[in-house]
């Protein structure tokens, strides 16, 4: 009971209150979904976190946003790390948030499946928008940190490939809070100075803070603007950022990145090669082709010489029976005998050759017979 | 030209040898325009200096390009 009334000003006691809250909760945790947000024109955002029976006003001041990478919208499960207070003015308690983090994961996963579904709809990884590479760059441009495994793997693999390459480093941050800009500026100064034919953005493994600067809108839209192919290797071949999906060709490893943008100069020579021994084989081929034809050719006109020379031997020989008709080893043959005058064998056409007691030679059909003349006698 | 133009002709001209269907004139102008071509194409492969070179920024901000040397990686991992 009290002896007198105490009197409270309306401010005495909302202090009071505050006081009680602050020093009875101070910092708590507190999870809940995100509804009636609305951001000010000084950049502070206020919504309500809820469950399925209560409610509670919070409080996200512009510093505090500005750190949050992911985008905050009604009906987000969240959880928050906030001091519990009271804004005098309204006498609404609240809670004025220090952390947010999505529910069930982390805030930078959240991010990077925010930013990708926006950058999809927008268009940005479309396969008709990437650009094909050159098929032997006269210069690489490789965007990376200047020291470590990362370049030294590209370069060992560019000169196994092709040893007189030609490959000009933008160095940069690859990780915190400069590599963005860094990273953006090296592709626009690719893209003004014309001095690559494709570009290779690398950067070895890590967690995804560490790869965070290529999950970035302004990365992305670099290497989307970019008139020069860029091919991207970020981490492991597991991971995946948004630069992958923008680039033109995804590479799992930096050193397959150094593969895709130059061929193998020995295959290149061997295939030159080919095609010479090819072209050879084609000519000496194309030849035979020809000579085939003039063969054939040649082969019709010896065969009509044979017809003509055929022809005239018939003749030949049929003149030749007609010769042997007129053997006159024929005429023996029905009787008739020649008779030669000897020593010399002349043939005898008339008896006014021979004289008395000259010898000489009868041939008949078969065999001859040697006489001596008696006497001779004119024309009968 | 460049090596992707010439290797691309060297191809049209070796499909154009072995279809055959030119005359012997014909093919042995591009049987030798092939051989030219295929010169042509290891001479570029061959024609590049090797050459490594690093982007830096001067006081002012402006890029200047120099020559990057691999010790200078060294080490450093």
């Amino acid at each position: 009971m009290l002896k007198e009334k105490q009197v409270l000003t309306v401010s005495q006691l909302t202090k009071d209150i505050k006081l009680i809250l602050e020093n009875t909760f101070g910092f708590v945790w507190v999870e809940g979904e995100v509804s009636n947000l609305r951001q000010s024109a000084s950049g502070h955002i206020y919504f309500t976190l809820k469950d399925n029976s209560a409610q509670i006003k919070c409080v996200l001041f512009k510093q505090q946003a500005l750190g949050i990478k992911f985008q905050l919208k009604d009906g987000l499960k969240i959880v928050v790390f906030s001091k519990l207070s009271v804004y005098e003015r309204d006498g609404q308690y609240q809670l004025y948030i220090n952390l947010v983090e999505p529910k069930g994961k982390g805030s930078l996963q959240l991010a990077f499946e925010q930013l990708k579904g926006r950058l999809a709809k927008e268009g940005l990884f479309e396969p008709s928008h990437k650009k094909p590479l050159p098929f032997l760059p006269k210069t690489i441009g490789v965007i990376t940190s200047p020291t470590g495994a990362v370049i030294r793997d590209i370069l060992h693999v560019l000169e196994r490939r092709f040893e007189n390459f030609r490959v000009l480093i933008y160095p940069v941050k690859v990780q915190g809070e400069s590599a963005k800009m860094e990273i953006v500026e090296a592709i626009k100064y690719f893209n003004a100075a014309d001095n690559a034919d494709v570009i290779i953005l690398a950067r070895g493994g890590g967690s995804i803070e560490d790869l965070w600067a290529f999950n970035e809108e302004a990365v992305a839209r670099a290497i989307y603007d970019s008139k020069i192919p860029i091919v991207s290797a970020v981490g492991h071949e597991t991971d995946f950022t948004i630069a992958d999906f923008v680039s033109d060709l995804r590479a799992p490893t930096p050193s397959r990145a150094a593969e895709l943008v130059i061929p193998q100069k020995r295959d290149l020579c061997q295939n030159i090669k080919d095609y010479i021994a090819q072209l050879s084989r084609a000519l000496k081929d194309f030849m035979p082709q020809r000579r085939q034809r003039l063969d054939s050719l040649l082969d019709a006109l010896r065969r009509g010489v044979e017809d003509v020379f055929e022809e005239k031997k018939q003749r030949f020989e049929l003149e030749v029976s007609k010769l042997q008709q007129l053997n006159p080893l024929g005429i023996l043959r029905r009787g008739y005998s020649v008779t030669l005058k000897m020593p010399d064998e002349e043939m005898l056409f008339d008896a006014g050759m021979l004289r008395p007691g000259e010898r000489v030679k009868t041939r008949l059909h078969k065999g001859s017979f040697y006489s001596t003349v008696e006497k001779t006698q004119g024309d009968e | 030209m460049k090596f992707e133009e010439a290797l691309h002709k060297l191809e049209r001209i070796v499909e154009e040898l072995e279809a055959g269907n030119i005359s012997l004139d014909k093919a042995i102008k591009i049987y030798q325009d092939g051989m030219l071509i295929s010169k042509q194409c290891l001479e570029l492969l061959d024609k590049a200096e090797k050459k490594i070179q690093i982007c830096s920024k001067d006081k002012d901000g402006n890029i200047k390009v120099k020559s990057f040397k691999e010790k200078d990686n060294a080490g450093k991992d």
